[in-house]
């Protein structure tokens, strides 16, 4: 397996180079997080096999050390994860980079994550970090990227970043037992790429960002294999999927005005197979501290638009997200999120509640739920998941 | 008929001029209170913050705090979570500004998040506690009125009116001791009833670099919840020789790491 070769090279030059000098003061510091949750879906799966419990564990223990005041440092973290859906039990090296910093740049070589992006209930323009799309349904959960990164920061032109990405991961799907799958149980190894080179097909990424006054902007452009796969299907109802080679411009905007926050993102990306335009538009307002104990209530709208019609992946065509943000403030950090996404062109809704808290001061309890109502039968990707709405309750304790 | 109006203008003007006078004074305290405290540059403090509910029952965070003295606007700060666990990492960075709301950024290490959050929440606990985010950022004259109430041996007591309407409080009243830099030995605050809400004592106190006074202990008691919270600083540096660098966006997701 090729990330292998990646972690024991990358072992190598941390262990040849980068190890801290023995006359530097240097500071450790590791974590563990212990998680267990159990995942029931109400409803018998569509398709063969698919399961109805999913109790599960999950482990990730985090190490970091830094020397010269924190100049130069190495993190590492770790996941590993034991599931009933045999695609859901799987292990990753989120991060394991050498960091160097001095005055204005900061230099960082190895795998790791890096987020870009304003907008809550889509991500547009995040495009650095494969998917860990059996990890959890909104997205946010990403894979360690091989990079060598280099960030350049200036007090009047801005925030500079350049990526060079050597390997693409692909992204993992579910397995017979999972849900949110296909009728075809997709392996990952059966998505092949566009490029010769496959997943050692050599990667750009550069990103500029700034602030003036209200005004938070970032441009962004990658260059390489797109982390999404593009889904073709042929007249018999086969799956032809691949990673395309893409050239992908984005813009992030938000504008912070006293309670509200205005928020863009927008991609134009370029493919030999597809071309598309996509954007999320939305607004933020926070009613803070109305009960004098701290309570707050945000509300978010975002309008969804994508180009690509039905073959979006994540089906927000021509969608409008409706939340609220409702955090106590209290001492365990009690804290609710409502959301709800409807299809302006069809019946199709998805209803989620997450809410979390601490307990002690080394536990936390998460419960979320989606429900997938009105499923359009004539939704491309959608309606293989109508009948997925889940209930999960997940324990973490930390170390 | 004369008399009386020139009496009355008279008596007008001394108690203008009295009010006035309070006036000045109070802002001239606040004034000298900043100057004593000019010239610090930047410092790093790790700090305890120790939360008791009205039980008794305690629950507790630690934290490091970077500050830069900037003069022509206000401060810079960095602020970043290292316990509860479950938070550990989570970083703030804000901009005061004297006049205007400040900038404020949240990183959130779980998913190395970067957000722009609004300033607007003043009045709101700053996680849990019985502080306001209002009663942790930076103390700029511009952001009060002044007037002058009494002087008690070393002590100037002076009400301060916050100038943002945002503000949860009325007003505070601000204990100074002139013989010690014009540090500040405690403060109370009214509510938007003009209530009392909250007491701050400060104890402990350290001079460092024979010029600056840091309290070693926060105490805030609230008297209508009947909660508290108490801040306990460790040695704060002030040879850091921290510069603009250190509060940047890229330094807070390196800060929160």
């Amino acid at each position: 397996m090729n990330y292998y070769k990646i972690i024991t090279g990358l072992s190598f030059i941390f262990s040849l180079g980068f190890l801290p000098a023995q006359d530097n003061k240097a500071t450790h510091d590791f974590e563990l997080e212990l998680g267990t949750e159990y995942r029931y879906f109400t409803k018998t799966g569509q398709f063969s096999g698919q399961k109805e419990h999913f109790p599960s564990v999950s482990i990730q223990p985090e190490y970091s050390v830094d020397w010269k005041d924190g100049e130069e440092s190495i993190n590492a973290t770790a996941f590993f994860r034991l599931d009933v859906d045999d695609s859901r039990t799987h292990w990753d090296i989120r991060e394991l980079y050498y960091q160097k910093t001095k005055n204005n740049w900061e230099l960082n070589v190895g795998l790791k994550k890096v987020y870009w992006g304003v907008i809550e209930s889509n991500h547009l323009v995040d495009v650095i970090n494969q998917t860990d799309a059996v990890e959890s349904f909104d997205g946010e959960q990403k894979l360690g990227q091989p990079m060598v990164q280099f960030v350049l920061t200036t007090n009047s032109i801005g925030t500079f970043n350049f990526f060079y990405l050597p390997y693409h991961r692909k992204r993992t799907f579910p397995g017979e037992r999972g849900r949110f799958r296909f009728p075809i149980v997709i392996d990952q190894d059966d998505l092949a790429y566009e490029s010769s080179a496959e997943e050692w097909h050599q990667d750009f990424a550069f990103r500029w960002s700034h602030y003036f006054g209200a005004f938070d902007v970032g441009l962004s452009h990658f260059y390489g294999t797109g982390r999404e796969p593009l889904f073709m299907f042929d007249n018999t109802g086969n799956i032809n999927a691949f990673y395309p080679i893409i050239n992908q411009t984005g813009l992030d905007l938000q504008v912070t005005h006293n309670a509200f926050l205005w928020k863009l993102e927008s991609i134009y990306r370029d493919a030999d197979a597809q071309d598309f335009f996509a954007l999320a538009a939305g607004l933020e307002f926070t009613f803070s501290n109305i009960d004098g104990n701290g309570l707050d209530i945000g509300l978010l709208g975002e309008y969804l638009y994508d180009e690509r019609d039905e073959l979006a992946l994540n089906a927000l065509q021509n969608d409008l997200f409706f939340g609220s943000r409702i955090a106590f403030n209290d001492t365990q950090d009690t804290s609710i999120l409502l959301g709800g996404i409807t299809d302006l062109e069809s019946s199709s809704k998805i209803f989620s509640i997450e809410a979390s808290r601490r307990f002690g001061s080394n536990w936390t309890a998460e419960v979320e739920t989606r429900i997938f109502s009105d499923i359009d039968n004539n939704e491309f990707i959608l309606s293989n998941f109508r009948d997925d709405s889940f209930f999960r309750l997940s324990i973490f304790r930390y170390f | 008929m004369k008399k009386i109006i020139v009496l009355t203008l008279a008596t007008l003007s001394t108690v203008l001029l009295h009010a006035q006078s309070a006036e000045a004074r109070g802002l001239e305290i606040a004034k000298a209170a900043e100057q004593a405290d000019l010239g610090f540059g930047s410092s790093i403090v790790e700090l305890k913050m120790v939360l008791k509910n009205k039980n008794g029952q305690t629950s507790e965070r630690s934290l490091m705090t970077k500050t830069l003295e900037l003069t022509e606007d206000g401060d810079k700060s960095l602020i970043v979570f290292n316990s509860p666990k479950d938070v550990k990492g989570t970083s703030t960075l804000t901009f005061t500004h004297k006049i205007g709301s400040d900038d404020q950024w949240l990183f959130l290490p779980s998913i190395k998040r970067v957000k722009r959050i609004s300033s607007n929440n003043k009045s709101g606990p700053f996680v849990g506690s019985e502080f306001a985010y209002e009663d942790l950022s930076s103390q700029e004259v511009e952001k009060y009125t002044y007037k002058f109430l009494e002087e008690k041996g070393d002590l100037l007591i002076v009400e301060q009116d916050p100038v943002d309407p945002k503000s949860g409080y009325t007003r505070r009243v601000i204990t100074y001791n002139k013989n010690k830099g014009y540090r500040i030995e405690k403060a109370e605050f009214y509510d938007r009833k003009n209530a009392l809400l909250k007491t701050l004592t400060y104890s402990d106190y350290k001079l460092y670099k024979n010029k600056f006074w840091r309290a070693g202990t926060f105490h805030m008691v609230n008297h209508q919840s009947n909660k508290e919270t108490l801040l306990h600083f460790n040695n704060y540096n002030f040879d850091a020789n921290l510069t603009e660098d250190d509060f940047t966006q890229v330094a807070l997701q390196r800060a929160g790491k």
